[in-house]
């Protein structure tokens, strides 16, 4: 199951075939085992991994911490939902540390990543502060080097 | 004028140059080849490694180290080899880093061989087996393999070829280029022989982690045998680190001492840089090994199920990164399938012939290569042999 999951977070393009045969299975147990995780949601989707600034798209991501009250009962789950309910919010992590929520927040450019940090996300109830950090490079997304100068400088045929 | 040529080496002049070498030439003038030619990892060193020798260079590292090889290393060494094979080795007297098991295997032939002395050598192998025993003054007799019995040697094989001059036996399991294994039982009755007529085994293990049914087993590790087999294995294969060109040579203490001299001569020392690098290898390397060694599992079958559907006779490897399927089928020689499917297709294999005349009638094709560039050559290659199965038909 794991090195299913693994070979489909690499390359969700791979055929069930495909799997089937590095994983030593047959194609159909392979296609039977992947509806049912995402049946239940184990793969939630399958996307594609973009770099925007190649293709010539400007996008402002800024890192947001937020500090929050956390409420009986809920802790913070209450306040989390609030804000990852938003489109703009990319992600929404909870954090051990100096603040509690960490918000990772999209737009097309700084101003409106700003204004919507003052005017949506400070403003909602149990939330005391929040620092934004805009982002300016990506050297490294999922795992994956973006610019990599590293490539395969092999010979062609060696013994 | 002088006829230069005349004042070589007689040994060296009749030395016939590696069969890969001109088929090197061919690939290297074209553009848009996928490569299936290529004998080492297509990981780069693990970032651990890389950072550990930068790190050494930082701190001034970059002296001779002791003719054996740093203390540290090879007592890492003989720590994993105890680990992995429960056979013990002195790291003061019975390990030597050398610069590869190229080196490694050059040292053994030079130390124990007389002029005449004969090397039994399993074949299909790796291209220097032969060379490096001419070049020690010895005689190479082959033992051809055969797909029908896996690649494996046998030891009735040997023993037809055992004369009062062999002086040793030289194997390599798993194999390059067929990816056979041998297990412990075969390796069991090759012992006894070696036992019997009194052999030297040279054990060539440098790909023993690229193993992917069961569990290796180290000929030194096998009853009696200790003594009697030079253990060669390295970094490269393992660890994906072909270039810095770290292997060691483990023995008794006889067999490393006359190594040893060889080599303090030659080469002194294997570099430091490198052997820093070897040494983060094995203190900290084992998961960034396991996740390889499991990619090159899943690509393998990929591969086996993929000639295999194209209609090709192929023996499934259990280890290495190579795979040698037979194009007998297509009635063309290993040369003429590697050349015709290079210029009609675009992908370089190693014709077999180039490991022996037993790999005449096999391809090596290596799958240390993404599973796309796989996917991408294994189409290749079926568009191009079922034209040529029908043919035949």
């Amino acid at each position: 199951m794991k090195e299913i999951l693994e070979l489909l977070q690499n390359d969700s393009r791979l055929t069930a075939e495909q799997i089937a045969t590095m994983v030593n299975m047959e194609a159909a147990e392979v296609r039977a085992r992947i509806k049912k995780l995402e049946e239940n949601k184990t793969i939630i989707k399958y996307h594609t991994l973009i770099n925007w600034e190649k293709a010539g798209e400007e996008i402002v991501t800024a890192l947001i911490e937020v500090k929050v009250t956390p409420q009986r009962e809920v802790g913070f789950d209450a306040v989390a939902e609030r804000i990852y309910r938003f489109p703009e919010v990319r992600s929404v992590y909870l954090m051990s540390g100096a603040y509690d929520l960490a918000v990772i927040i999209e737009g097309r450019t700084m101003k409106e990543v700003a204004l919507f940090v003052a005017m949506r996300l400070a403003t909602i109830e149990y939330v005391l502060s929040t620092a934004t950090h805009f982002i300016l490079k990506k050297y490294k997304e999922e795992g994956v080097i973006l610019e990599d100068k590293e490539e395969d400088r092999r010979l062609v045929v060696s013994p | 004028m002088t006829n230069w040529s005349s004042m070589l080496s007689p040994t060296v002049q009749n030395l016939k140059p590696s069969g890969i070498r001109r088929f090197f030439d061919l690939v290297a003038e074209m553009k848009g080849v996928i490569s299936l030619g290529v004998g080492e990892p297509d990981f780069v060193t693990p970032w651990h490694i890389r950072e550990a020798c930068l790190y050494s260079l930082e701190k001034g590292y970059t002296m001779y180290t002791s003719n054996h090889g740093l203390l540290e290393l090879r007592e890492a060494i003989a720590r994993h080899l105890y680990d992995e094979y429960e056979v013990e080795y002195d790291p003061r007297n019975e390990v030597v880093i050398t610069v590869g098991v190229s080196e490694a295997l050059d040292l053994t032939l030079r130390a124990i061989l007389c002029p005449g002395d004969e090397v039994i050598i399993p074949e299909p192998c790796f291209v220097s087996y032969q060379a490096c025993t001419l070049l020690a003054g010895g005689v190479p007799v082959p033992v051809n393999t055969t797909a029908a019995n896996g690649f494996k040697v046998t030891a009735r094989q040997i023993e037809a070829a055992i004369t009062p001059k062999t002086k040793a036996l030289l194997i390599c399991y798993p194999n390059n280029p067929t990816g056979a294994t041998l297990g412990r039982s075969e390796m069991l009755e090759i012992a006894r022989l070696a036992e019997k007529h009194n052999l030297i085994v040279i054990s060539d293990e440098i790909y023993d982690k690229l193993t992917y049914s069961g569990k290796h087993t180290c000929f030194s590790s096998l009853p009696g045998m200790r003594d009697r087999t030079i253990l060669l294995n390295g970094f490269s294969k393992a660890y994906a680190m072909t270039g810095w060109r770290i292997g060691y040579a483990a023995g008794n203490a006889d067999f490393i001492n006359a190594m040893v001299k060889i080599h303090q001569y030659t080469m002194l020392c294997a570099p430091v840089t490198a052997q820093m690098a070897a040494l983060e290898a094995l203190r900290n390397g084992k998961t960034a090994m396991q996740n390889m060694v499991s990619q090159y599992n899943q690509r393998r079958r990929l591969m086996v199920e993929g000639f295999r559907n194209m209609g090709l006779d192929c023996f499934e490897p259990q280890g290495a990164f190579y795979i040698f399927p037979s194009v007998a089928k297509t009635g063309l020689t290993s040369e003429e399938f590697a050349e015709e499917l290079l210029k009609e297709e675009k992908v370089a294999v190693v014709p077999g012939n180039a490991f022996g005349q037993a790999g005449e009638g096999f391809i090596r094709c290596s799958y240390a290569a993404s599973v796309p560039q796989l996917t991408q050559a294994l189409e290749r290659i079926g568009r191009f042999v079922q034209g040529r199965i029908r043919q035949v038909g």
